[in-house]
């Protein structure tokens, strides 16, 4: 996550101080992600290097130094924001190499192994929809930031149950059907 | 103490070579106040194994218990007055009677049940009111989105006393927003201290429950433990544990 455009974000509603940044951040996300202020400070400095914020010349390092985006700023930021986010190339995902690796292993049940996972994965969403059920101490942001992590672990248990599924009917089957063919080309030439 | 209770039910349609077992030695407890959901893929036997608990079939073997009574020991007419007073059921597809106002529907249990009229409307009218949609009370299924239609679904299942509700895929074909509101509630029923059961193979709406029963082949595989409190998630500082 992008710590460096989400600073650019809450600067292009006007000049912040550094503490104020990271307390509109955390709001922003719900107070769900943490961020502490050196690396408000850090962020700040390579913007600045960059050229897409400015400070205020007058106070030198002081904590009530403000900032400002620059043109370059609101350009980088109206990149990103329209950037789609680079999940062309399927990640090595920890999860889908564990339930590989159990297919190939002598005396493990990959539906076992599937259902750990799966009961994990649900017992985390019973956790985050436990947030979510008093609505009135419920804000918006946090609304956002709970749904997105619920949607996240619902895409994995789907995962899990397709390859239950998939798995399960290639165990009822027989072998692959585009063998098949070949098979019985052979048959006839034999004959 | 558990309000239904099911003990080493199974069920077995067909015989021989062509016999199917539906469900095998299912054991559930659902105690009053809670929701448990019961997850499993298509064919996995959580429909049949919601429509035994609630009386609708007889199980090939095993026991169902509601309210403390053993069905098997209840004559027809027993559990008929059973299903009338005290289970509520959610269908997928509403099932609301079309040519009966939203009041109607829901206050025609009570009214089966011999309930005189104006005091089942009464009932009726609390229990809409409940769910935010007295002022929908005279309108006809076909005038109400699906949403609503589902909410007057719940209202009929949770009118009078009903003490046990039994829902299969409730939010059906409805987006995440309104099966968010069809969870609600369902848990808000259970904290008037309804014992409630959802089948479904949705993770997200599962999730909402007090209990997390897995079905695989007819058959209880795994269950969730109680999650600890939630604030849990939010005391760590990483994104995959993020704080509030």
């Amino acid at each position: 996550m992008s710590v460096r455009h989400a600073i650019l974000a809450l600067l292009s509603e006007g000049p912040k101080y550094g503490l104020q940044l990271q307390k509109e951040f955390e709001a922003s996300t719900g107070e769900v992600w943490p961020l502490n202020i050196g690396q408000v400070y850090t962020t700040l400095q390579r913007l600045e290097r960059d050229g897409l914020v400015e400070s205020d010349e007058t106070e030198n390092e002081s904590p009530q130094k403000g900032f400002h985006i620059t043109d370059a700023g609101s350009t980088e930021l109206s990149s990103w924001l329209n950037t789609p986010s680079d999940t062309a190339a399927p990640p090595r995902d920890e999860l889908v190499i564990k339930v590989l690796s159990a297919l190939r292993v002598p005396g493990v049940s990959v539906h076992d192994v599937i259902q750990v996972h799966r009961r994990y994965l649900v017992e985390l969403m019973q956790q985050w929809t436990r947030l979510k059920e008093d609505e009135a101490d419920f804000d918006l942001t946090f609304a956002l930031v709970v749904d997105a992590e619920l949607f996240r672990l619902d895409s994995v248990v789907r995962w899990l149950d397709t390859a239950d599924g998939r798995l399960k009917r290639a165990a009822s089957e027989p072998p692959a059907s585009s063998t098949t063919p070949r098979l019985a080309r052979r048959l006839v030439v034999r004959r | 103490m558990s309000f239904l209770e099911l003990r080493s039910v199974s069920k077995s349609y067909g015989e021989g070579a062509a016999e199917v077992h539906a469900i095998r030695h299912v054991d559930l407890a659902v105690e009053c106040g809670t929701l448990v959901a019961v997850m499993g893929r298509s064919g996995s036997g959580k429909s049949t194994l919601l429509t035994i608990a609630g009386s609708l079939e007889e199980p090939t073997s095993g026991e169902v218990a509601i309210g403390g009574a053993s069905l098997r020991a209840m004559s027809r007419n027993d559990k008929a007055r059973l299903r009338r007073r005290t289970i509520g059921y959610v269908f997928q597809e509403f099932n609301l009677l079309a040519g009966l106002t939203a009041l109607e529907n829901v206050a025609l249990p009570l009214e089966l049940d011999g309930l005189a009229g104006k005091k089942a409307q009464a009932a009726g009218m609390a229990a809409l009111e409940e769910l935010g949609l007295a002022h929908r009370a005279t309108h006809y299924p076909d005038e109400m989105s699906g949403g609503e239609r589902q909410r007057v679904a719940i209202a009929r299942a949770v009118v009078g006393e009903r003490r046990l509700l039994l829902a299969d895929e409730p939010s059906g074909a409805l987006d995440s927003t309104n099966g968010e509101a069809v969870m609600r509630m369902i848990l808000t029923a259970c904290k008037r201290g309804v014992a409630a059961v959802v089948v479904t193979h949705d993770a997200q709406l599962a999730s909402w429950a007090d209990r997390v029963v897995f079905l695989r082949d007819g058959r209880v595989v795994d269950q969730t433990v109680p999650p600890p409190s939630p604030e849990v998630l939010l005391e760590t500082s990483s994104w995959s544990g993020p704080r509030r």
